[in-house]
């Protein structure tokens, strides 16, 4: 245990090694990303990949600069951002609180049941011209977007979490003499925190999903916009740059995610 | 002796698509003040259901559960020990005691000190802040205990409270806690299948038969013992005695056989 000050050869040897391990990952973590930028870099220069099509490292880097200068780059990488985040919010307040009323009332989950799981297994994309004839084009369509992605299988999942939660601590808050309020709310929500944080983790990545479609047919901002004007236009280093963009946007908001279930876990105490 | 709750002629059947289960039938007796009753017999014949009415979460389909007029008026004054802890494991140990008083509306200082009072007195104030994963199982069940007496019931109801416990930490929290329950001059129904558990613990066992479980027998314990320890119960002249009647009660077309 860790009361003890002084630890002893055999846990420091395994200590070492563990740090030793973690470190040699990471390593050759790095290493692969860097290969990767090295041979793509090498092989457009040498003409084994035609960079036209292709592009390369150095080219994105380029196209970055001279997108940010002409193309008010920084401003599609907001509205991409800025989409998402509000596609996101809805989706979890709207999720839960339906989820919510599912639990509070059995009886509306088993009668919507079928129609959440047709609405789920739908492609959305295949609604998104339709959200255009109804919504126009623009902000309210790529939100309507981004939420139809993610929003039934939310549903479905945090409702699922709620229903399966631990009957004894439900019995013992109807022994302590509560009803059906404060069992949603000292049992049903605390318990389903962790399923909330990794339902949000899933969401994020869906919300991007849906924006991005959402900017393919019906937006003049974005980088989904920047995407496929690229494409039209045949500027290869607009595309791969908008895309590597768009990587690191997925990246910055599942850590963000990470940072509050870590946050609030740690509040929680709960693993 | 004052009665403070008794059964009356109650049945109770389950009921799913395949079928009708009768529980209960025609179940009677009696539970007095101040008195440690043990209800034992099979698995199946009803011993929660009859815990279940007997909180009020469950309504009898025929007969009555009639509760002594004190106990009948305050619906807190009725506590129950389900057989895990249960215990919250995203709330501090305090937090989890507080649990039936945030559910009460109530924050009196009266019954912050009380909550208090009986952590110092069962050893767990050093460890309110700590959370349940850090706490051993027996401490864990007096802190559940606590979380149920913190509401000052009159009656306690336990449901197997120790069987999720290992053999040794169950002999020395099972003495534990029937200590604070006498010192706290509860009334209290145990149910258990642990025949040495409930010689040990009681003052009477009600013998319950197989499903539809209906009453065998009432069987008061008198032990001479040293000490209130479940390990000097089971030392005690007439321990095996109770054993052997109880295993006979239950076992006793099965040994006609054999």
């Amino acid at each position: 245990m860790g009361t003890n000050p002084k630890k002893s050869k055999e846990q420091l040897l395994y200590e070492q090694k563990y740090y030793r391990v973690q470190y040699v990952n990471k390593i050759i973590q790095i290493s692969i990303f860097l290969l990767f930028l090295f041979l793509w870099e090498f092989s457009a220069n040498r003409g084994i990949l035609d960079s036209f099509f292709f592009s390369s490292p150095s080219r994105i880097g380029r196209t970055f600069c001279q997108l940010i200068t002409v193309n008010h780059l920084l401003a599609h990488i907001w509205i991409t951002l800025l989409e998402t985040l509000v596609s996101f919010i809805l989706v979890i307040g709207i999720s839960l609180l339906l989820a919510i009323l599912f639990w509070y009332f059995e009886r509306l989950s088993v009668v919507f049941e079928p129609y959440l799981v047709i609405l789920n297994s739908l492609p959305k994309s295949a609604l998104a011209p339709l959200f255009i004839v109804w919504l126009g084009t623009g902000f309210k369509t790529i939100i309507v977007a981004g939420i139809s992605v993610a929003i039934f299988g939310s549903i479905m999942n945090l409702y699922s979490g709620f229903h399966d939660s631990d009957q004894g601590k439900i019995r013992l808050i109807y022994t302590l003499g509560g009803n059906k309020s404060d069992v949603l709310k000292k049992v049903i929500l605390p318990g389903s925190l962790p399923l909330i944080i990794s339902t949000m983790k899933v969401n994020i990545g869906l919300s991007l999903v849906g924006v991005v479609i959402g900017e393919f047919l019906a937006a003049r901002k974005g980088l989904g916009y920047l995407i496929i004007y690229g494409t039209q236009t045949f500027k290869m280093n607009m595309v791969i740059t908008s895309l590597t963009l768009l990587c690191l946007i997925a990246v910055l908001l599942f850590l963000g995610i990470a940072l509050l279930d870590k946050l609030i876990c740690k509040k929680h105490h709960q693993e | 002796m004052k009665t403070i709750l008794s059964f009356q002629d109650v049945q109770y059947n389950y009921h799913s698509m395949n079928g009708e289960t009768p529980a209960l039938k025609d179940v009677n007796f009696d539970v007095y003040d101040g008195e440690f009753l043990s209800i034992v017999g099979p698995s199946g014949c009803g011993k929660t259901t009859l815990l279940s009415m007997a909180a009020g979460l469950l309504k009898p389909q025929s007969g009555k559960v009639q509760l002594s007029a004190d106990l009948a008026e305050n619906k807190h004054s009725i506590g129950y020990m389900l057989q895990h802890d249960h215990l919250f494991e995203w709330r501090t140990i305090y937090k989890n005691i507080l649990l039936g008083l945030e559910i009460q509306h109530d924050r009196s200082s009266n019954s912050l000190e009380k909550i208090d009072t009986l952590l110092k007195k069962y050893g767990l104030y050093r460890f309110r802040n700590k959370y349940p994963s850090e706490l051993s199982g027996g401490m864990r069940q007096r802190a559940a205990l606590i979380r149920t007496l913190v509401l000052d019931p009159k009656l306690l109801l336990l449901d197997e409270p120790f069987s999720a416990l290992d053999y040794q930490t169950r002999l020395s929290v099972s003495g534990d806690i029937v200590d604070i329950i006498k010192r706290e001059q509860k009334t209290a129904i145990l149910v258990t299948h642990d025949l040495s558990e409930a010689i040990s613990l009681s003052d009477r066992i009600i013998v319950l038969t197989n499903r539809p479980g209906h009453v065998l027998k009432s069987l008061p314990v008198h032990l001479t013992k040293q000490g209130n320890s479940a390990v000097a119960a089971r030392k005690s002249p007439e321990f095996s005695a109770y054993f052997n009647e109880l295993w006979e009660d239950l076992h006793g077309n099965e040994s006609e056989e054999i």
